[in-house]
């Protein structure tokens, strides 16, 4: 992996969208259906990354059973988040969770 | 913006002072001081999970320096962990930070009389964080011009609080990383997951009722994400998430169609969408 690609590139797509609208100083409008479909986005993709990651541990094979400490904590943090809306309620609690339940529970 | 808009506005008959200046950057700090907090965590944890991720010490304090998006940041380790290529990595990259699009265009009207010396760095600057100390800021000072003309040293100040934490918080956890090497085996990489989860649930709810679009959004790019799962170059992550933007975005229509045709009776709805209502039901 070439890192000096990666870090660049990186940079040039996040410096690209930080600065296009300021740089040609609003001249460059996106249409209104466009800014609402940019409000899916972050939603999307974190959904994307998550649900693989909880489900599928070991990045091979789909573990749907009670025994995944991933997946059991995970459905916790959705569902204290869902209740108190406090992001590090969510993490604290989630983390001590997934902790119990690796090193206590199925150790 | 009205045209009344005091950025836009004739120069300001006084010039504010270096003092003025100063004191407007260090509000910006402070007013951001309770986000930067919440990006300590993930700053020590990006710098933690960066060496087992794949990537060198010297890669991971220049991401931080260079690229300066944490959850791009964030995202980009998960993808390197599974072998990710490199053109995946840049294009998610994107697509994490489209949402910028959506802060600089509120702010557009408040930069526009600015030279490209303050609106390069400023854009470089760009973050969640300095976006919200700021547009509330400008909120608040919409009828002063005297405090407005101030805004640019105003998001100085907060923009580089912002940075200069994000810099010490991944030295720290690479600090962390190298103190303690089997520390990526106590499941840090939950965290990443339970981070998220935490950022996501906020968009299932808008003004205290449930978002239907974005359910639709959200299980279908989990659902996605789980069937593209075996594409090569993790290509299926943009696949679930455009799936997942294309239908919340289409529930957003339906939605929008039925309300108008529930105030004129006289039409059909015509549903072309599954309806987020059931969605809601999960």
């Amino acid at each position: 992996m070439n890192e000096v690609a990666l870090i660049l590139g990186m940079f040039c797509v996040t410096f690209g969208v930080r600065y296009i609208l300021w740089g040609t100083a609003g001249r460059f409008h996106f249409p209104a259906w466009m800014s609402h479909a940019l409000g899916f986005v972050p939603a999307a993709v974190l959904t994307a990354i998550i649900v693989p990651s909880v489900l599928m541990p070991d990045g091979q094979h789909l573990d749907v059973t009670f025994t995944n400490p991933y997946m059991l904590a995970a459905i916790c943090a959705l569902l204290i988040a869902l209740w108190r809306n406090n992001l590090m309620l969510t993490i604290v609690v989630g983390m001590a969770i997934f902790m119990l339940l690796k090193w206590a529970v199925f150790a | 913006m009205s045209p009344a808009d005091p950025d836009l506005s004739a120069p300001h008959p006084t010039l504010p002072s270096n003092q003025d200046k100063r004191q407007a950057m260090l509000e910006g700090g402070k007013a951001t001081l309770p986000l930067i907090v919440g990006a300590i965590p993930f700053g020590i944890l990006f710098g933690t999970l960066a060496g087992p991720s794949g990537l060198s010490l010297l890669g991971t304090l220049a991401m931080s320096l260079i690229v300066f998006a944490g959850s791009a940041q964030f995202i980009a380790l998960g993808l390197l962990a599974s072998g990710a290529g490199i053109g995946v990595i840049i294009a998610t990259t994107f697509v994490v930070n489209l949402r910028h699009l959506l802060y600089s265009a509120a702010l557009v009207d408040n930069v526009r009389h600015l030279p490209q010396r303050w609106r390069a760095p400023m854009a470089f600057f760009l973050t969640d964080e300095t976006f919200a100390a700021v547009s509330s800021r400008i909120f608040k000072n919409q009828h002063n011009p005297q405090q407005s003309g101030l805004s640019h040293w105003y998001y100085l100040g907060s923009a580089l609080a912002m940075y200069g934490n994000w810099q010490l918080c991944t030295w720290l956890g690479v600090a962390l990383g190298e103190a303690f090497p089997n520390m990526t085996g106590w499941g840090l990489d939950f965290a990443m997951s339970v981070t998220f989860i935490g950022m996501v649930v906020p968009y299932l709810r808008s003004q205290g009722r449930w978002n239907g679009p974005m359910w639709v959004c959200v299980i279908s790019a989990g659902v996605m994400a789980l069937a593209t799962w075996s594409l090569p170059h993790k290509l299926g992550l943009i696949a679930a998430a455009l799936t997942g933007i294309a239908l919340g975005y289409s529930a957003h229509l339906w939605q929008r169609q039925q309300d108008h045709s529930q105030q004129s009776p006289s039409q059909q709805p015509n549903p072309q969408s599954s309806p987020p209502q059931g969605a809601n039901d999960e």
